[in-house]
């Protein structure tokens, strides 16, 4: 790992302007993804400014639905009453994520800002158009099993990994960012991912300097009946190969509003509201969320070796759908 | 153990304070920034409204890590780990290195109590912390029960994961996550056994959690 300078900030005010004023800075909250970036030479930073004496702590119930400060370890959040009972599909998504010792260290913030898995990204002997601009991607015509089917381009394939971006998503959370001015502003999480296009190296709208202070999730009868579903090469500590978070209020039988969004197919995560405007008004039937889940995938481009994540996207959302009604 | 835990430095004496190369940092970044604008009094004002910047460390420091209740002074630079300063720097090698980017768990120690993956954690990151290493479990000759049981269940073949398998088991119990042997299998899985002993780690894991029910 090449060297750096380490600051603890103080303030909000005092992180922003140290981050607005280096480009090579970056922010530390848990570290997990920061390290292991730095340690694999995919990023280098001339200054890591720590983030953790910042007043970012908070699970609460604000006026119009749950409110998480962005330091808040994914533990913490995964195991909290609040999101256990009326936010399921957040929780699990958290506990189905990494490993107890990382979810310990990692920050929700920076779990938002985790970079992608493709393995010619983590391979610096590999051109990667997100690592370097213009390099080339091998994984179009390479190794492309666990990459993306849905909002990939000719620069790039790469998933995105967050599972709890995807249950975001799909309550359609929203972000409080603060600048180096100290104003703020609020965005969508869904806005917040930028395709990959022609710069897949730019993955967010973040603005120099700018910090992810806070995430908000608005309340819903969806938010309370959700589940989240990831399938997996291996039981436990493994990336999604596909996931599915799913949220549903029925009554009487009937669908009255649904959220799906997948992970593990997308560049970014993928909410596919076709598949939800499909479900509203109809009986809450396994024959139901079949039409509805092809939906899904109707637009997808695989590739050689993931052509499976088709039927199992699809099979991933029925099956989620039927653990909440 | 020697009376002075700071790592001898071959290049001589080190130098006292701020370093050149920390000082140069300083005026580069922050202070830089702040002090931009040339006007004295508009710098004063300024002054006033901003909290003073925070130090930054650059190039080695002294810096003080509470471990296994004993404060240990040393010196090292922002990149080196909580791993690293204990194996490299505190020869405290109970601690093992196995992929050092958080895959395996074999550098599981607890920091205020919690389970982490020391690769990943910077040490300077956790100067006012309580750290707890495989080599502040026992007290004196008595073994922690978690170390008691790993014996008793043949809980190894090699050794390597050990440690990071008995600090993971110690939390995982603590947390109430070993109540089932599902639960146990799904939260004992940040730790990777290469030779495959899990069926016995699990059964030390088990038994100890059994013991901590009955009270």
């Amino acid at each position: 790992m090449n060297n750096f300078a380490y600051t603890q900030a103080a303030s909000t005010k005092e992180a922003t302007a140290a981050k607005a004023a280096d480009k090579q800075a970056a922010f530390i909250g848990g570290g997990t993804a920061l390290i292991d970036l730095m340690k694999s030479n995919i990023e280098q930073h001339s200054l890591l400014i720590d983030i953790n004496k910042l007043s970012m702590l908070g699970i609460e119930n604000a006026a119009t639905g749950l409110r998480i400060g962005a330091l808040e370890r994914m533990s913490d959040v995964g195991e909290h009453p609040l999101v256990v009972q009326n936010y399921p599909v957040i929780s699990q998504s958290l506990l189905a994520s990494a490993s107890p010792q990382l979810r310990n260290m990692a920050s929700m913030g920076g779990n938002l800002l985790q970079r992608t898995r493709c393995g010619y990204f983590r391979d610096t002997a590999f051109p990667c158009n997100k690592r370097q601009p213009g390099s080339g991607c091998p994984a179009l015509v390479g190794d492309n099993r666990t990459l993306a089917i849905l909002g990939g381009s000719a620069s790039c394939i790469a998933t995105h990994a967050s599972d709890l971006a995807v249950a975001l998503v799909a309550l359609e959370a929203r972000l409080t960012l603060e600048s180096p001015k100290g104003t703020t502003r609020t965005v969508p999480l869904a806005d917040f991912y930028k395709l990959p296009g022609a710069t897949p190296n730019i993955e967010n709208h973040l603005q120099p300097g700018e910090l992810i202070t806070a995430i908000t999730v608005p309340a819903a009868a969806h938010a309370r009946k959700s589940h989240y579903l990831k399938v997996r090469d291996r039981a436990s500590y493994a990336y999604a190969l596909v996931s599915a978070a799913v949220g549903l209020d029925v009554q009487g039988g009937t669908i009255r509003s649904a959220r799906v969004a997948l992970g593990g197919v997308g560049t970014v995560p993928w909410r596919v509201l076709a598949v939800e405007k499909y479900l509203v008004g109809k009986p809450a039937t396994e024959e139901n969320f079949r039409a509805a889940a092809a939906l899904a995938v109707r637009d997808a481009k695989p590739y050689e070796h993931n052509k499976f994540k088709l039927e199992l996207a699809q099979r991933t959302i029925v099956r989620a759908l039927l653990e909440v009604v | 153990m020697h009376s002075d835990d700071q790592t001898p430095d071959a290049a001589g004496p080190l130098p006292q304070g701020p370093s050149r190369r920390s000082f140069l940092k300083q005026t580069g970044g922050l202070l830089g920034v702040a002090l931009a604008p040339p006007i004295a009094s508009q710098a004063e004002a300024l002054a006033d409204k901003m909290a003073p910047a925070s130090p930054i460390i650059s190039g080695q420091a002294s810096m003080s890590l509470n471990i296994n209740g004993q404060a240990r002074n040393l010196r090292l630079e922002p990149r080196t780990t909580l791993l690293d300063a204990l194996r490299e720097n505190l020869d405290l090698t109970g601690t093992k290195k196995g992929c050092d980017h958080g895959q395996c768990g074999a550098c599981t120690v607890l920091v205020d109590g919690r389970r982490v993956n020391a690769c990943l954690t910077l040490a300077v990151m956790t100067q006012g912390k309580q750290i707890q290493t495989i080599e502040g479990l026992a007290q004196g000759d008595e073994l922690h029960p978690m170390q008691e049981a790993f014996l008793r269940h043949d809980g190894f073949q090699c050794g390597y994961c050990t440690p990071g398998q008995i600090m993971s088991g110690v939390a995982c119990v603590k947390e109430g996550h070993a109540t089932t042997d599902d639960q146990a299998r799904e939260w004992m899985s940040g730790n990777i056994c290469r030779c495959g002993a899990y069926p016995n780690i699990l059964a030390a894991v088990r038994e100890v959690a059994g013991q901590q029910a009955k009270g």
